[in-house]
């Protein structure tokens, strides 16, 4: 029964994690950058929410109404700015811009908010409680949200992108950039829509994993950009699905670590990150690029 | 290769077509497309070395030349892919030399790139929708394209990869005609194509230009440019050989043009040709 319930809570923590990564792999699948500030961007939009329920006392979800468009709009000006800057010199210059950004991003909330690590506390019986199946499996509501939101964004992302005029340039842009432009499509445009969901959905990650669990200025790099790379790297490169499935394969084999021995929990999870990397590294999924 | 010269029969078909619009070419008004002392380098070598000419409405402008001559390269400069390191492109009396391609596009200069470059993994009828997505006002609808090729309609749900050569090519002719275009600029559409699908491309230009539209295209088979076009231009390691219309062409002027022979009118004709 504990090894049910090691896998329940695995699959479940799949969910945060696939939200970590969705935006990751969307940005690579599009514009082919690899953000390093991945994770400090989710750790920035968490630490927008604590100050904004702070400042306003509004409720916890009012103040995601806020966070997310915010991160979005932050999004699409990053990508316009430094990132399409650096995309203009080659790929490989995305890194090292991306990587300075997450060292700013990191060392300027250290500044403003110490080290101490905060959670965003939302007071609310649904976050806090949880539900036993027999006795030894405890399902806490919150992870359970946090699935079924990390499915609905998958569905929603994969639906613009299907149908939606944007969704289809988006796709076009990440084929074929000159072909797009020769449609009269600007293409830094597009890619600013994407980094625009992308960071989306990071903030989305950024509040999730700050009502789980505890955000500090190192959380960024440390947990939430390691798990986003599992994830996209075990479910396949560029494919939306594939986080889901590789977050629930991360999150599964974590649980099950955990299981043998509780500090073998994030050894486990990447030694299965290094064992598809050596045998299947195009990733369990292998259709190629969803976006 | 130059292969006009053994086709006697299409060679008889571009000479009557000329003499329809009398010989000489109507340079009445603006010119729809004009390019100005252009040079374009890629890295150390001179691609493209003081080109002139001017396309003017209505007009198959085609551009010929060997492998390497520069044609694919003026193409692009005109579509805004290549910066030019001199010279200037008009469209319509304005310069548009430093417009981004999509802004090019949106204005009414629209490409077809050589090796088609569908967007692989959309479907037929979302790679045209892709070409609607910032049309001007025209007579192109994806009805209207489905209506010209007749088998798109039932498959356009597919995957544009999934296309033979030529679907393909039809494809990406119907992409950049929903973009409503004022100037349509074909580079090599007959490269990878079997004659026959060639043949077929080309004969539905007629159609296509029923539409109102001016035609700059890039061809290496220059038998097939003489049969379609109304004007000429050869060029040679990136200047200009010959220009003129087919009817003032002779076999060995454009053989001589076309592979810059000794002995041929070749030395200095830049100037000469591109004077209008």
């Amino acid at each position: 029964m504990a090894w049910v319930n090691a896998i329940i809570q695995g699959v479940l923590t799949g969910g945060l994690y696939a939200l970590f990564a969705c935006g990751l792999s969307l940005m690579f699948g599009v514009m082919k950058v690899v953000n390093l500030a991945h994770g400090d961007l989710a750790v920035v939009a968490g630490y927008i929410a604590i100050g904004v329920i702070t400042v306003t006392h509004v409720p916890v979800l009012w103040s995601f109404l806020i966070v997310v468009p915010v991160m979005a709009v932050l999004g699409y000006v990053l990508q316009r700015t430094v990132i399409q800057s650096a995309l203009d010199r080659s790929v490989l210059t995305t890194l090292i811009v991306t990587f300075g950004l997450s060292v700013v991003i990191e060392n300027g909330l250290l500044q403003f908010f110490t080290a101490n690590s905060r959670a965003i506390g939302t007071g609310l019986p649904l976050v806090s409680d949880s539900f036993s199946i027999g006795s030894q499996i405890q399902i806490a509501y919150l992870l359970v949200v946090i699935f079924a939101v990390a499915v609905v964004v998958l569905l929603g992302l994969q639906y613009f992108l299907s149908v939606s005029r944007y969704g289809r340039l988006i796709r076009a842009v990440a084929d074929d950039r000159e072909a797009a432009q020769l449609a009269g499509a600007d293409y830094r445009h597009v890619f600013g829509i994407a980094a625009a969901l992308a960071f989306g959905t990071v903030a989305l990650a950024g509040l999730a994993y700050g009502m789980y669990s505890q955000l500090s200025p190192t959380t960024g790099t440390d947990t939430i950009l390691l798990f986003a790379f599992a994830a996209v790297v075990i479910g396949g490169l560029g494919s939306l699905w594939g986080t889901l499935l590789g977050g629930v394969v991360l999150g599964v084999a974590q649980q099950v670590g955990a299981q043998i021995n509780i500090s073998y929990e994030v050894l486990a999870g990447y030694l299965v990150f290094l064992a598809v990397l050596v045998l299947r590294p195009q990733g369990l999924t292998s259709r190629r690029a969803q976006s | 290769m130059v292969r006009w010269a053994a086709n006697g029969a299409s060679r008889e078909r571009a000479v009557k077509g000329a003499a329809e619009v009398g010989g000489e070419r109507a340079e009445s008004g603006t010119p729809m497309l004009e390019v100005r002392d252009l040079v374009v380098h890629h890295g150390q070598l001179r691609a493209l070395d003081a080109v002139s000419f001017r396309v003017f409405p209505g007009e198959i402008y085609a551009i010929i030349g060997a492998n390497g001559a520069g044609k694919s390269t003026l193409l692009r400069t005109i579509a805004g892919l290549h910066p030019p390191a001199a010279g200037s492109v008009l469209f319509d009396g304005t310069d548009v030399t430093r417009l981004r391609p999509e802004r090019r596009a949106r204005r009414g200069i629209v490409m077809v790139p050589e090796g088609r470059r569908l967007f692989g993994s959309l479907s037929v009828e979302e790679n045209l929708r892709v070409g609607a997505a910032y049309a001007r006002q025209g007579p192109w609808t994806i009805e209207r394209v489905y209506e010209t090729f007749g088998w798109m309609r039932e498959r356009r749900n597919q995957s544009a990869a999934q296309l033979s050569g030529g679907e393909q090519q039809a494809v990406a002719i119907g992409r950049a005609l929903l973009g409503n275009p004022r100037v349509l600029l074909l580079d090599e559409l007959s490269l990878g194509l079997a004659p026959v699908v060639v043949q077929r491309i080309y004969g539905m230009l007629p159609q296509i230009l029923a539409a109102g539209l001016t035609v700059l295209l890039v061809e290496q088979d220059v038998s097939q440019a003489l049969r379609v076009a109304s004007h000429i231009h050869c060029l040679l390691e990136g200047r200009t050989t010959l220009e003129g219309t087919p009817a003032s062409m002779t076999a060995d002027k454009v053989e001589a043009a076309y592979f810059g022979l000794a002995g041929a009118t070749v030395p200095g004709p830049a100037q000469e040709g591109s004077e209008p």
